[in-house]
């Protein structure tokens, strides 16, 4: 086979592994979207959170990864129950702005908190995840592919399987998709939105900890981490806020679209081209929908 | 007591719709400014000046210009850090091209070139809204670091790409550049903000803060009573970007002194400026006082009474610093949703009837 | 109560040496912008503990300098720039002395801080980071990079590579990659490569990084596809890992893959296990435990339960730079001193005893860093750098330690001189600076 266009081919493997990273992120923010309609600036620094804590817990009191993984995901629902009891229960009704600098001051009090209960040193997180590449497919077809990376694909289809079923299939799944079209309505047939949104948080604690999991075993956990929201925006607003399978395809373009322009652009036009790419990629599709791909058509009345 | 209306009898529209309705207000403001004039200057030094006063002027006024989008005209940006670039550069640019011009002047052409960007940059609002429009106005931020880090031309080919504010003066006296007196620096941001703070107040009071406001409130319902959106939020844009390029030239020039772009304009600046007119009041001139105020304030203050006061390690106060920083946005969002702004007056409609219920 | 009696207790400290000694004597101010905090706090942690340490045994069991006590001061910037200004206005005035030398730490404040300190009259010690022709002491007075700066280190790197290439006159059709964090700092090293590219026929491919460089899938598919024979790196936190994991991911020769000093400690290697051994780092520090004043840090400190970080960190690479940093520090302002035959010294008198600074390698030995620890160091009024001189070290990933793999290596001069006059000369046109006379 020619090396280029395997060349190429690798490129948009890489790429679309890329895209589910970022959407791991992505969609912690869809979910809170959805069902709150807050932009929940927190959830990068809600990813650092989960990792700093589950290296944290498996350090200080030698746990197993399984176990520290239990403790961290009930740290977040308890992370769930505070912000909903200490915030957003005083903010009911706001106009999105303010939740939104609500979650920004947040953001500011996690990362504090983190930082003391577990300093701001690098930590290498390893719960056995393989890394690295694949030897198999190194050797047999001369084809580069992280194995971390296949791991996160098949996690992020998991966890969209599990979601969707979530959404669909149960009662409290039910009770979000309502919350998330109509708060009064949702209310008046007894809904009660505090324990939604405990739960909403809490879904997204989970898959923050998924994505800084991800991140944190590519990187260390550090820091850094809480910047990967920022990658995770440009996939937002091609796949639309509020859509779960929006998130995933937004991410792989992105991905793609990124990788293959750094790759093939930048040496022309200089390198480092990734990040406002990304964004000029989703302006660029904003421009045809802007609802985002799979976004909401929104509809105006005066 | 001191705050009574009684006996201000308005007799005609324009009084009425005065900036100050209110002696009491007028005086205050008076007062206000006075001091900021004369009275700061001679105690002022560097710590003052380079850590406190020109940091919170340079960012009132970049906050003034962002309030004009979003507060105003309802355009959520997050662009700000990459137009504070443009301002910056441009100032470099005229700095080193032609020594000797005023740099009051060099403030003000920074001013038009970023509104020229701005108003480029404004043009996907007329098809996308809300966070859609933030999230694609970091295109614009992204963008610019990175054509300013990296074609030469900008920074005139140094080997790193750091730019660095030769001395300029401003009708014969130093404002920029390591000998500036702090004095000078001072008053220089000063007049401005004080000047373009009017200005602005005037722009939002007028025919075009009004077409804004509309589009802000409903712009279906705006359009169809006659304002265009096209001009509307394009001039939003342009005359947000104006601001916020003086803000870029202050903050480059009588602030820091030095900048690369990467650093000194990235993306944590479009979200500090976004929080403080959050934090000081949506579409209020004030509010962006109070808010840049807030956010330059606030963390001196905590490490000053963390670290001096009460003796803590620089690095156990930065902790709390940001963690208390978190809290006290929250606290206030929950206490006044509507900022700082809003929460003053309704200190002053207490006032009113204060000492006597009605 | 307990509040009180405290209080008390403390002002009966406070009042002691007025009892027992003579008048309070004379404080060095020493401040160190720290970044204990935010995206490169790993970097920023042990630096200042070894700060800390070195100033605290100082005054502990040697009574500070020359009998004078140092005032060692933490101002915490996060690494950002606008704290950095607040920091340096808020220690500069500090005690009696005033800050007497500023540590900015980090690239960019120190371009920040070059023209106000300047103009303050207090020296900067920017120990291998900051304005690279600020070498150039007739145009900037107060500001020092010793013990070597970035070109130096690019030039040292390259003289390595053309070594293992068997000569200079083989690297001509060579394809040499940098890496680089796409900053000021990381854009330091290209005219430098450029220009001895254009003399030895090397081609040059140039791959930036953005902050804070979590994905870095792109820059190494094209090192995979472009297989340049050697990878330089100047790289910054996060970004190191990263890179040495995907350089071992496709399967890049890690002793092909070469860092500047700041991507060269164990933070950056540890992450990716046993694939970094063979990975190299420029550096002009030895690394390791092994000399008389580290010893003694542990056992005066580390033992008694007063150090200032974890006593594992200790002889870690970055470590053992800031150690490096603080011992020219203080030997900085001891030089002063002694010049000037008062402790009574403030930055401008500080300044001239950084400028006839000589740590030969009878002084290392004094010092208890005998042995190789720092090439020697001899600062001139025209040379504000000192040596240039770095080694290489390579990781081991099985013993877990950085081991020199050379002895130092001069810098090119004839390279990087012109370039640095060039730099410094546009420097003083644009701002009115008129050098000063080195003769």
């Amino acid at each position: 086979m020619n090396p280029d266009v395997m060349f190429f081919f690798e490129t948009v493997i890489s790429g679309l592994m890329a895209g589910v990273m970022y959407a791991l992120v992505a969609l912690g923010f869809v979910l809170i979207f959805k069902a709150s309609g807050v932009f929940n600036f927190a959830q990068g620094v809600l990813a650092l959170f989960a990792a700093l804590t589950l290296t944290g817990v498996m350090e200080k009191f030698g746990l197993p990864a399984w176990a520290g993984i239990i403790v961290t995901i009930l740290v977040m629902i308890a992370v769930a129950w505070l912000v909903e009891r200490l915030v957003l229960r005083h903010l009911v009704n706001q106009e999105p702005i303010i939740l939104f600098m609500a979650t920004i001051g947040l953001a500011y009090v996690i990362e504090g908190t983190g930082d003391i209960l577990w300093g701001s040193n690098v930590k290498v997180l390893d719960i056995g995840l393989p890394q690295g590449a694949s030897d198999y497919l190194l050797d047999s077809f001369n084809l580069y592919v992280e194995k971390l990376e296949i791991v996160a694909a098949v996690t992020a289809a998991l966890l969209v399987a599990v979601l969707a079923v979530f959404f669909q299939k149960t009662r409290i799944g039910r009770a979000l998709r309502a919350v998330a079209d109509d708060h009064q309505a949702a209310l008046s047939v007894g809904i009660s939105l505090r324990t939604i949104w405990v739960v909403v948080w809490s879904v997204a604690g989970i898959v923050a900890l998924v994505a800084g999991i991800m991140w944190g075993t590519k990187s260390g956990v550090q820091f850094s981490l809480s910047l990967i929201a920022l990658k995770a925006l440009p996939v937002l607003i091609l796949g639309g806020f509020t859509s779960i399978p929006g998130a995933i395809v937004g991410g792989l373009i992105i991905g793609v679209g990124e990788k293959i322009a750094e790759i093939y652009a930048g040496p022309i036009i200089g390198g480092a081209i990734e990040n406002w790419f990304a964004y000029m990629l989703a302006l660029a599709f904003l421009l045809f929908r802007p609802q985002g791909l799979f976004g909401e058509k929104i509809i105006e009345r005066v | 007591m001191l705050y009574r209306e009684t006996g201000q009898f308005k007799t005609s529209y324009p009084k009425d719709q005065a900036i100050f309705p209110i002696a009491q207000d007028k005086a205050f403001i008076l007062l206000v400014l006075a001091v900021a004039f004369l009275a700061v200057p001679p105690f002022i030094n560097d710590y003052y000046a380079k850590a406190i006063l020109i940091p919170f002027l340079s960012y009132t006024m970049a906050a003034i210009g962002l309030n004009i989008l979003v507060g105003y005209c309802g355009q959520i940006s997050l662009g700000t850090g990459g137009f504070m670039a443009v301002g910056a550069f441009a100032t470099y640019k005229l700095m080193t091209s032609f020594p000797g011009l005023d740099f009051a002047l060099i403030v003000i052409l920074a001013g038009f070139v970023t509104a020229g960007v701005g108003a480029l940059f404004g043009l996907p609002s007329l098809r996308i809204k809300g966070f859609y429009l933030a999230v694609a106005t970091l295109a614009a931020q992204f963008f610019l670091v990175w054509l300013f880090n990296k074609v030469g031309w900008f920074y005139n080919y140094s080997p790193t790409g750091q730019i660095t504010a030769p001395p300029a003066t401003s009708f014969g006296v130093l404002v920029t550049g390591p000998e500036a007196s702090p004095a000078a620096g001072y008053l220089f941001c000063l007049a401005f903000v004080c000047v373009f703070a009017l200005v602005a107040k005037n722009l939002t009071r007028g025919n075009i803060g009004r077409q804004w406001m509309a589009i802000r409130d409903m712009d279906i319902a705006a359009e169809l009573v006659g304002v265009q959106p096209l001009k509307a939020k394009l001039s939003a844009f342009a005359v947000s970007s104006f601001f916020i390029g003086m803000a870029g030239a202050l903050y480059f020039g009588v602030w820091l002194g030095a900048a690369e772009p990467t650093e000194a304009f990235g993306i944590n600046i479009s979200f500090l400026v976004l929080f403080m007119i959050i934090i000081g009041g949506l579409g209020s001139i004030l509010g962006s006082f109070l808010g840049a105020a807030f956010m330059v304030l606030l963390p001196i203050v905590l490490k000053t009474v963390m670290v001096d006061g009460m003796g803590l390690q620089a690095v156990t106060a930065k902790h709390f610093e940001i963690l208390l920083l978190g809290v006290l946005i929250i606290f206030f969002l929950i206490v006044e949703p509507h900022g700082l702004a809003r929460l003053w007056s309704t200190v002053k409609e207490k006032l009113r009837l204060w000492p006597f219920p009605y | 109560m307990t509040i009180r009696t405290k209080a008390l207790g403390l002002a009966a400290a406070m009042a002691l040496p007025f009892v027992a000694g003579p008048a309070l004597s004379y404080e060095l101010t020493v401040p160190l912008l720290t970044y204990r905090t935010g995206p490169y706090a790993p970097s920023g942690i042990p630096v200042a503990n070894a700060f800390s340490d070195y100033f605290t045994l100082l005054n502990e069991k040697y009574g500070g300098i020359e009998g004078a006590k140092i005032n060692y001061v933490e101002c915490e910037t996060a690494y950002n720039t606008q704290q950095g200004v607040e920091c340096y206005e808020n220690v500069k005035n500090m005690g009696e002395s005033g800050a007497l030398v500023i540590n900015p730490f980090s690239t960019g404040i120190t371009y920040q801080l070059i023209p106000k300190a300047s103009e303050d009259k207090i020296p900067i010690l920017s120990m291998g980071y900051g304005r690279t022709s600020a070498a150039d002491g007739s145009v900037f007075p107060y500001v020092f990079n010793l013990p070597a700066h970035y070109w130096s280190g690019a030039t040292v790197i390259m003289k390595y590579i053309a070594d293992k290439e068997g000569g200079q006159a083989n690297m001509k059709g060579k394809k040499v990659a940098l890496v680089y964090h796409n900053s000021a700092y990381g854009k330091e090293p290209i005219r430098t490569l450029e220009t001895i590219a254009k003399d030895w026929g090397y081609d040059l491919m140039l791959l930036p990084v953005d902050h804070p460089g979590q994905e870095q899938k792109a820059t190494w598919l094209q090192i995979r596809r472009d297989r340049p024979d050697w990878v330089v790196m100047w790289g910054w936190g996060v970004m190191n890992q990263v890179a040495v994991k995907e350089a071992a991911s496709i399967r890049y020769p890690m002793d092909r893959f070469i860092g500047i000093w700041w991507s060269g400690s164990e933070n950056d290697v540890l992450p990716a296990g046993k694939d970094a051994t063979g990975y190299q780092a420029a550096t002009f520090n030895a690394p390791g435990t092994n000399f008389p004043l580290i010893q003694e840090i542990l056992t005066e400190l580390y033992d008694k339960g007063k150090g200032a970080g974890e006593r594992d960190g200790v002889g870690d690479s970055l470590y053992n730079r800031g150690l490096l940093n603080a011992v020219a520090t203080a030997e900085g302002l001891r030089t002063a001193i002694k010049m000037h035959g008062t402790v009574k010294i403030r930055g401008e008198q500080a300044r001239d005893g950084f400028e006839n600074l000589v740590i030969d390698n009878k002084r290392w030995e004094e010092l208890g860093l005998g042995g190789g620890f720092a090439p020697e160091i001899k600062i001139a009024c025209n040379n504000h750098e000192g040596s240039g001189a770095a080694a290489i070290q390579q990781w081991n990933a099985e013993t877990g330690e950085w081991t020199l793999v050379t002895d130092w290596i001069q810098p090119m001069s004839d390279v990087i001189q012109p370039l640095l006059k060039a730099d410094a000369e546009a420097y003083a046109k644009e701002n009115n600076i008129t050098p000063r006379d080195c003769k």
